[in-house]
């Protein structure tokens, strides 16, 4: 039997890339297989798509996906710059950014910031775990405050919570995940693609060698236990007339910019990821009572991304020649008489 | 009198910063290019918003030398603050005008003119707003020296006119202003000095511009189109006037949409970071700065040299270590720049030292950076950037892009496989696709660790070995696409000068020192490094080399070394900076010296 194919007429494999040499069962590995299994589903031109990462374990992870995607590994902590640029350099690019805690949390904290304030067009995905793997374990600025790591020693300071500083920043799309819930993560992933503007998805995901141990908040088990998702999450994408049925009242739906449809099934709260200060009191109360709040956290409809503020044209900037970059002669002759 | 000095001198103007002094030295500078007269300036300012002093030095000199002198004639005191010190350099002969509402003179010197002026008073009593008083205090002396040393003041009216263009009101007040200190003089001051600007027909058509505007207009006929930067004296106007000139010439009158992406990024990191990907996406793209923050941009360097990612880094230089003067003017990352970054890595350098190569050089550095897939570095320093030079005008530049090896999706359809580091055509440079190329075999991995002639990652030593070797190879390519050394002076003298940058002004006039002397020279200015083989021949058919650069280490004569170890007995170093554009005298005297 023929493998099955997409839209785009690509199989799974298409999508894949080659195997990944992280510890077995990395949380990481999981949401490899989220964007594959996203990207299938969204009948992605693989050549649209750029894959850009900093250093660390998870900005290792593109190679092991979008093999027919090109790709970017640059520098620790700096994937925000060179992404803000290709798009620059080709609005009609995708960005895939994949970035760990260590990497944009710690020494790149600077772009991450600056990145959302430029609202600057990419999904932009941590692979969030507390700690630094492939150095060995040492303690990132998403670890828990008072937990230890994997040799005993306690971390002595207060975390940095990805979404309140982003939902804090007028980020116009936040959302957290966890690599456990493949059902809720793909969605969301879809949803970030489909998003004109940043979007950051912050992913728990359990790095089984170093942050796994019983005590530690950013376990498996203890997130697993503590994951209470905001909502129910369908994702509709736009080439597909489907209507959803729900009652009155029970979901909401968010249209994101290509016209695929986000649905929002209320569990046992309502909630409303329009409102920016119900969204930073909702995370508060997560931090407090120690739980993983997931799903979409906020979300802005139209914010301008970089692209627009600049004004840029659809036309790939680097497509244009010389007649088109250069001012005429007669333009140029009145340019020095000017400075005569 | 004693016989009267025509167009021979330096007039220094002392003022404090921030009172508005610039607009009235510009308006001077212009109207003496316009009278035909060779005329350069240094602007010496301090780093500083407000109060600290700062001097503009005007050369005038029949022989057309631009660099600067340090000594002055003519002394324009407006600045208490420095007066003390202005005074004790003042020698017998010269001219001091002062503003004399606000200085008085402890003892006047022997043989020297003094001309009190009360500039403050007359801006005060003519004008209302108490900042346009500070401001045209300046423009009052503007009409001093007209009266006094012969300006020609229907030039004066026409360049306030052009400069305020529009501004019916500034025009209006300026010109009073200048009127004001016209007639003060007539009434007030009699000539006792020798020193006159007589009209000539030297410097016809020439326009006037700084270094950095005249960068970035090149940048605009290299195709750039994604500029990222991070604000830096001396380098901030580079970037301010490519936003500019975007506006004027890559806007779409229709769609309003533009042409060019200039962004201001968070720091310098992120500004080479956007450059590289933009670079790496196909885009020409630059990024401006100074010495410090090519240090910071290091890490990112190295991997666009590894990576091989195009990028074009403009570095305004300014005097380091550290924060150093961050006003004044070196010659001091050129072994920076020539390395940046850790491990081993060799880039390409361009070094322009007129504004008219300022121009032509920034637009060729997109063409060697697409050509060669590496950073081009474009090596200015305050001098150049910063100050205002008068140039025949630019010629219209009509190059047509050079992509280099860019395989497109025709290209791609035709081929069978793809290897991004494969050195298929034996000049080091592999060809490249840019993302977005619909094309199956099209896309590459790329990054700044290990990698295989398929960019996909390796740690193996051979592989390793055989790109660090090929990468080398590739930068002894660069010569066929970079400028060649420029030669002037006698042929068949066997003292050799190598200079380079802006070093070249007081190159010139060495030459003359030395030919007083009766020693002549031979001259070689570098364009470019890597060096082109001319310069192995310059050094051998010499008895001595001098390399004369601005920094204290020899940063030039380390690499001409590093390239020639046969060399080194040969090469002298010329090598000082105090911050100040290079003296033609200490040169001389340092050569002289040396060889």
């Amino acid at each position: 039997m023929a493998e099955a194919t997409n839209r785009a007429g690509l199989t799974k494999k298409d999508y894949m890339g080659p195997p990944s040499t992280l510890c077995k069962g990395c949380g990481h590995d999981s949401i490899t297989a989220g964007i594959v299994q996203a990207c299938y589903e969204m009948n992605i031109n693989p050549h649209e798509i750029v894959k850009t990462s900093g250093i660390g374990c998870s900005s290792k992870s593109p190679t092991y996906f979008l093999s027919l995607s090109h790709g970017f590994n640059g520098v620790h902590g700096r994937a925000p710059s060179y992404s803000t640029g290709i798009k620059l350099a080709n609005q009609t690019l995708k960005i895939l950014l994949v970035s760990g805690d260590g990497d944009s949390v710690n020494i790149g904290i600077g772009q991450y910031i600056h990145t959302l304030r430029r609202n600057a067009d990419m999904l932009y995905i941590i692979e969030n775990n507390g700690t630094y793997g492939l150095t060995k374990g040492q303690f990132s600025a998403t670890a828990d405050q008072g937990s230890p790591n994997h040799y005993g020693e306690i971390n002595p300071f207060q975390p940095i919570d990805l979404p309140q500083m982003a939902v804090e920043l007028g980020a116009s799309f936040v959302a957290r995940s966890f690599s456990g819930d493949r059902k809720q993560m793909i969605t969301l992933i879809k949803a970030g693609l489909s998003h004109k503007g940043c979007a950051v998805l912050d992913i728990f995901s359990p790095c089984v060698t170093f942050m796994n141990h019983d005590t530690s908040p950013k376990s498996y088990a203890y997130v697993k236990e503590h994951d209470i998702p905001l909502q129910e999450l369908g994702f509709v994408p736009s080439f597909e007339e489907i209507t959803v049925d729900y009652k009155e009242g029970e979901a909401k739906e968010v249209t994101l910019h290509d016209g695929s449809r986000l649905i929002l099934k209320k569990l046992a709260e309502d909630y409303d990821p329009t409102d920016r200060s119900a969204a930073l009191a909702m995370l508060e109360k997560g931090i407090r009572e120690k739980n993983v709040m997931t799903g979409l956290i906020y979300y802005k409809k139209d914010a301008p991304t970089l692209g627009d503020t600049l004004k840029l044209p659809e036309t790939p900037l680097r497509d244009f020649n010389e007649r088109d970059l250069r001012p005429s002669c007669e333009d140029f002759q009145e340019f020095l008489t000017e400075l005569k | 009198m004693p016989k009267s000095v025509v167009n021979d001198f330096t007039t220094k103007i002392a003022t404090a910063n921030g009172t508005g002094s610039q607009s009235a030295n510009n308006i001077l500078f212009k109207t003496l290019v316009r009278m035909g007269i060779p005329t350069s300036a240094k602007n010496l300012f301090p780093s500083n918003i407000q109060g600290l002093p700062t001097w503009f030095h005007i050369r005038t000199s029949p022989q057309g030398y631009q660099s600067m002198r340090r000594k002055s004639e003519i002394l324009v005191a407006v600045n208490p603050a420095s007066f003390t010190s202005d005074h004790a350099a003042v020698e017998s002969g010269n001219v001091v005008i002062y503003d004399s509402a606000r200085i008085s003179i402890p003892q006047e010197k022997k043989g020297v003119s003094y001309y009190p002026v009360p500039l403050s008073t007359i801006a005060k009593t003519n004008f209302d707003n108490p900042r346009i008083r500070t401001l045209l205090t300046n423009t009052v002396y503007v009409g001093v020296l007209a009266e006094l040393f012969n300006l020609d003041t229907q030039i004066i009216e026409q360049v306030i006119r052009d400069t305020f263009k529009k501004k019916q009101k500034v025009v209006d007040v300026n010109i009073k202003a200048v009127t004001l200190g016209i007639d003060y003089a007539k009434e007030n001051l009699k000539k006792t000095d020798s020193y006159t600007y007589n009209k000539s027909d030297q410097t016809p058509n020439k326009i006037v511009m700084e270094g950095n505007a005249a960068t970035a207009l090149g940048c605009i006929f290299g195709g750039c189109t994604v500029a990222a930067w991070y604000p830096i004296t001396p380098a901030s106007s580079l970037s301010e006037s490519l936003e500019t000139y975007g506006k004027r010439f890559r806007s779409d009158p229709k769609t309003k949409t533009s042409k060019i992406a200039v962004v201001q990024a968070e720091d310098e990191l992120s500004a080479v970071g956007m450059a590289i990907g933009a670079g790496w996406a196909g885009s020409r793209a630059m990024t401006g700065t100074s010495g410090p923050g090519i240090s910071l941009m290091s890490e990112f360097i190295g991997l666009a040299y590894y990576a091989e990612v195009p990028v074009v880094i403009f570095d305004v230089q300014r005097v380091g270590p550290s924060t150093g003067l961050p006003t004044r003017t070196q010659q001091g990352d050129i072994q920076l720049c020539a390395s940046a970054s850790h491990g081993d890595t060799q880039h390409i350098l361009l070094l322009p030292a007129t504004i008219k190569e300022c121009f032509e050089l920034s637009a060729r550095a997109f063409d060697v950076a697409d050509r060669m897939q590496t950073p081009v570095f474009v090596l200015t320093d305050l001098e150049l950037g910063m100050n205002l030079w008068a140039s025949d005008p630019f010629e219209y530049y009509d190059k047509p892009f050079d992509r280099g090896k860019v395989l497109g999706v025709e290209a791609m359809a035709k081929a069978k496989k793809f290897e991004r580091y494969l050195d298929s055509d034996k000049d080091g440079i592999g060809y490249r696709t840019l993302p977005g190329t619909p094309h199956p075999l099209a896309a590459y991995f790329t990054r700044g660790t290990g990698h295989t002639e398929q960019a996909t990652y390796s740690e193996e030593p051979d592989v390793y070995e055989r790109n660090m070797k090929r990468l080398a190879k590739k930068f002894e390519t660069t010569t066929q696409y970079t400028p060649k050394p420029l030669f002037t002076g006698d042929k068949n003298a066997k003292l050799g000068i190598i200079s380079y940058g802006t070093t070249h002004h007081a190159i010139i006039e060495a030459q003359d020192l030395l030919r007083v002397g009766k020693k002549s020279a031979k001259c070689l200015r570098l364009l470019s490094y890597p060096f082109h083989d001319e310069v192995k021949q310059f050094i051998d058919s010499c008895d001595h080399v001098a390399v004369v650069e601005a920094n204290r280490d020899a940063q030039m004569a380390g690499l001409l070394t590093q390239a020639y170890p046969g060399s080194d007995r040969k090469i002298k170093k010329v090598a000082f900076s105090d911050g100040f554009p290079m003296d033609p005298v200490r040169i001389t005297d340092t050569i002289l010296e040396v060889i």
